[in-house]
């Protein structure tokens, strides 16, 4: 059985995030503890909520204190205005390091900070499914559901304990406060039916630089998506001039050389959908990484493969271009000429790492 | 609830409980029945956080506490060693994972408090099943949440314990003068009313046969004296404040008087209910752990200890008395103090005689062997709290001797600074610091201010202005159960100054 403390935690935790009781928000103070790991010092957060209470300013304050220290000697900090909980007197220089951000938590960060909206999964009302279940007693609830049993031994306890209760004329009334009623609780059955298609250049033209951007956006969404879904199957797939699927190491470690055909990794994407993730059951997202840089004559393919097999089963198509010092960056002015007429295809250019989270938001912001 | 099943102790820990109860008896500690519990720290930090109680009310305020228990702890900042609540019988829970020299300690330790919870004359107004209490206070807020919703219930609960300091500790153990004419003069309001008109008739007649009525007794005459009687009455009653005397129990003047809907006085009555159960622990934190490190140095040091804990035992002590520049250890300076009173008391440095000796050196040597330490400290354990063992027993040698000092605050410099070595100074600073537990002195003065019905609180200044701030917001929250407007006088750079705040907005202005 849940402890009640947890109940409580997670209330403190949803209060400090801010998704409830807005108002509290001020009395929040952004304690810390200083712990030592190893070497390094790390920040422990630690926040609180204040109550206000009527309570002395610090003008006029003061203590009592043991030690050496002679008259007017500073003895510890005063609290900056509005910054809470000062911890005078340990307080390391150097290295913090803060600890303690797990990834679902990272993705609310990004969440908030791009106010990202909720991904809303096309088709179905929900991704994981929920069931109500008869399976419990509430206090409350209407006449229809009254637990007629439960009910009736409540009110016989209170009146045996109230010792009202008269064995020979064993009339028993419940009142308002002894009344139980059937209730339920919603069951969740997670469903993983997200998939993720990573495609990138990696041709010649693709640095180690622009890898890394690919790298960093990759695992920002990667992060999104598997807050938003319960489950989330990811394929990845590299071209130059052939296409291929590979695992994620590879993904991120390969440098091919060569020419660049893209169609070639749409062929490979639209095999994967095809052969893995039926679109009827399955919210596919795609992601395309490129320096922009095909081969001419391949452009024309590209674009009907997108249109025609692509792009009406996804629930997003993105995609991305970074700037390379040798690509013509000639790709997405082609896929600007169908953009229009697709509403689940988003295309960024990523100039350098500072425009990663402008990109994010430009993939994630439509909420599909 | 995770800790309802009551585990056995494993056998080591019984026998180590039965040799500290016995050694505790055996020193004269008179204490409750104590139930030991194991419990892992989750469970410990989980008890800590409800305030030594395994189960409360549901609010956040709980897990905020736990959340910074369990980080301490998690990163190996801070350790709770033992919990014990002030009830009867009395629970302790013992941290599973206590090397043996520690739980020995801690058992020590515990049968200090308590000793100190039962014979203690501040406890003696606390209910010892508030165990069921607090379960019964839980019950009836999920009731209420069942019935009007989590956020409307969490909302009030957060402005009442916004103003829940604001009891009147002391009103446990005396009655205050002006408690009785009050209700007095609440029933003579309720049904003397329709006595009044018939007794007004009677006042003022001398006795007369009935012709001779009108010439004894001149109707014009005795209307006069009725109307002056009835005009003096209102005199009275306009001059009469509400309450007559300023009234330190503002949350009883607000349950009392405020139009609170049903659910709202039960929610605020538990509220105050338990602020005033733990009262007598903040008043007497010094004391308490004191009398508790006391005699855990006492029994570990003289019974308690073999070879092999000696090093562990004395890490655990001195870490626990450990002292800071910003703070005042309460275990120190308790355990160092009665210390001080046993060995004066043992040596008869006390009294006019002593105080008349101007030979220092006579002074340090005096011994007159009376042995009446041990029977001092046991008195002061009954009847003191932090603040009359502080005024009584603190004095300018143990002042020097542990290197005491006041600090006060530099305005310009934004820093803590030590202000004072003189023992006038730290004595005044430390009685300023343990008076109301550091509060504010707040008092209702009047629950009819401008006879609107406006409710208008007091500050008893005494050098140290409020945070603004945080009087506005509670004044904020105190509107919410008053529902009309709400004042405080207080003084503000240096000037009286009344804070305001009518629902929508504040106002300050000079008195």
């Amino acid at each position: 059985m849940a402890r009640s403390i947890d109940q409580d935690l997670s209330r403190f935790k949803q209060i400090v995030k801010g998704k409830v009781r807005g108002q509290l928000k001020k009395y929040i103070t952004h304690g810390e503890m200083i712990g030592r790991k190893g070497r390094e010092y790390v920040s422990i957060p630690v926040p609180n909520i204040e109550i206000p209470h009527f309570q002395h300013g610090q003008k006029g304050s003061g203590g009592v204190g043991q030690g050496e220290g002679d008259q007017g000697q500073p003895i510890g900090k005063g609290k900056d205005q509005g910054d809470g909980k000062g911890q005078a007197g340990n307080e390391p220089g150097g290295h913090v390091r803060e600890v303690e951000v797990t990834l679902d938590e990272l993705a609310e960060m990004l969440a908030d900070e791009l106010e990202l909206p909720r991904i809303v999964p096309k088709g179905r009302d929900s991704l994981s499914s929920h069931k109500d279940k008869y399976n419990t007693i509430s206090n409350t609830g209407p006449d229809s559901l009254r637990h007629f049993k439960r009910t009736y031994k409540r009110a016989l306890k209170r009146m045996i304990a109230s010792n009202t209760y008269n064995g020979e004329r064993p009339i028993v009334v419940p009142t308002r406060d002894d009344h139980q009623y059937r209730s339920w609780k919603t069951v969740t059955e997670p469903q993983a039916n997200a998939a993720v298609i990573y495609m990138m250049d990696v041709s010649g033209s693709m640095t180690d630089d622009q890898k890394e951007i690919v790298r960093i956006e990759a695992f920002w969404i990667d992060t999104w998506l598997h807050n938003q879904y319960d489950g989330v199957q990811t394929r990845y797939v590299i071209h130059d001039a052939a296409a291929k699927e590979v695992d994620e190491e590879t993904f991120y470690h390969t440098r091919e050389s060569g020419g660049t055909r893209i169609s070639s990794a749409y062929k490979v994407a639209t095999g994967i959908i095809q052969r893995e993730f039926p679109p009827a059951d399955w919210n596919i997202y795609c992601f395309q990484f490129s320096d922009g840089d095909n081969w001419g004559e391949d452009n024309s393919s590209c674009l009907s493969i997108l249109t025609d097999e692509i792009l009406p089963h996804c629930n997003l198509y993105c995609y991305g271009q970074v700037d390379s010092p040798y690509g013509s960056g000639d790709f997405i002015r082609e896929l600007r000429k169908i953009s229009d007429n697709w509403e689940n295809m988003i295309l960024s250019e990523i100039e350098n790492k500072a425009a990663i989270y402008e990109s994010i938001k430009t993939f994630l912001g439509k909420g599909k | 609830m995770a800790i309802s099943t009551h585990r056995p102790l494993p056998a080591e820990i019984a026998a180590v409980q039965d040799e500290m109860e016995e050694h505790a008896r055996n020193y004269g500690l008179d204490f409750f029945d104590t139930i030991f519990e194991m419990v892992d720290y989750e469970e410990l930090s989980m008890i800590a956080a409800f305030g030594g109680f395994p189960t409360r009310y549901p609010h956040w305020r709980f897990g905020a506490q736990y959340d910074e228990l369990m980080k301490g702890y998690t990163y190996g900042l801070q350790k709770i060693y033992e919990m014990v609540i002030n009830t009867d019988p009395c629970y302790a829970y013992l941290l599973r994972c206590n090397s043996m020299t520690d739980q020995k300690l801690v058992i020590a330790h515990v049968y200090g408090h308590c000793d100190f919870f039962k014979n203690n004359a501040w406890f003696a107004g606390t209910n010892r099943k508030m165990l069921d209490q607090m379960a019964n206070h839980a019950a009836r807020i999920n009731r209420y949440i069942d019935r009007i919703g989590y956020e409307p219930v969490e909302t009030f609960i957060d402005a009442c314990l916004s103003v829940e300091d604001l009891i009147d500790p002391h009103s446990v153990h005396i009655r205050r003068a002006h408690q009785a004419p009050m209700q007095r003069s609440e029933n003579s309001n309720r049904n003397g009313d329709d006595q009044n008109g018939e007794q007004d008739d009677r006042q003022g007649r001398f006795p007369s046969k009935g012709y001779m009525d009108p010439f004894i007794n001149p109707p014009d005459v005795l209307k006069m004296q009725s109307e002056e009687r009835q005009r003096k009455h209102q005199e009275l009653e306009d001059s009469r404040s509400f309450p007559e005397t300023p009234q330190r129990d503002v949350l009883l003047f607000v349950l009392e008087n405020a139009p609170l809907k049903g659910w709202q006085h039960d929610v605020l009555s538990i509220v105050r209910d338990e602020a005033y159960y733990y009262a007598p622990q903040g008043q007497t934190k010094i004391m308490n752990e004191g009398w508790a490190s006391y005699w855990h140095s006492t029994i570990m040091t003289r019974h308690g200890v073999t070879d092999a804990d000696v090093i562990d035992y004395a890490d655990h002590h001195s870490g626990t008395m450990a002292t800071s520049p910003q703070r005042l250890n309460p275990y120190k300076l308790g355990i160092e103090l009665l210390k001080d009173i046993e060995e004066r008391w043992n040596k008869g440095q006390f009294g006019p005689e002593y105080d008349d000796c101007d030979d220092l050196h006579e002074k340090e040597k005096w011994d007159k062997e009376l042995g009446l330490g041990r029977e001092k400290i046991f008195e002061v354990r009954r009847i003191h709290n932090d603040l009359t063992f502080i005024d009584t027993f603190l004095t300018p040698e143990f002042c020097h001797k542990h290197r005491m000092f006041s600090f006060a605050y530099n305005d310009s410099s934004n820093y803590y600074e030590i202000a004072s070595r003189e023992f006038a100074e730290i004595k005044q600073q430390l009685l300023n610091n343990l008076a109301n537990h550091g509060r504010p002195f707040i008092y209702v003065k009047d629950g009819n201010y401008a006879n609107r019905g406006e409710l208008y609180l007091e500050h008893q200044y005494n050098g140290t202005e409020l945070k603004l701030d945080y009087a506005r917001d509670t004044l904020q929250n105190l509107e919410k159960l008053w529902s009309r407007p709400v004042h405080i006088e207080t003084v503000v750079d240096d000037k009286p100054t009344i804070i305001s705040f009518d629902g929508s907005s504040h106002e300050m202005k000079p008195k």
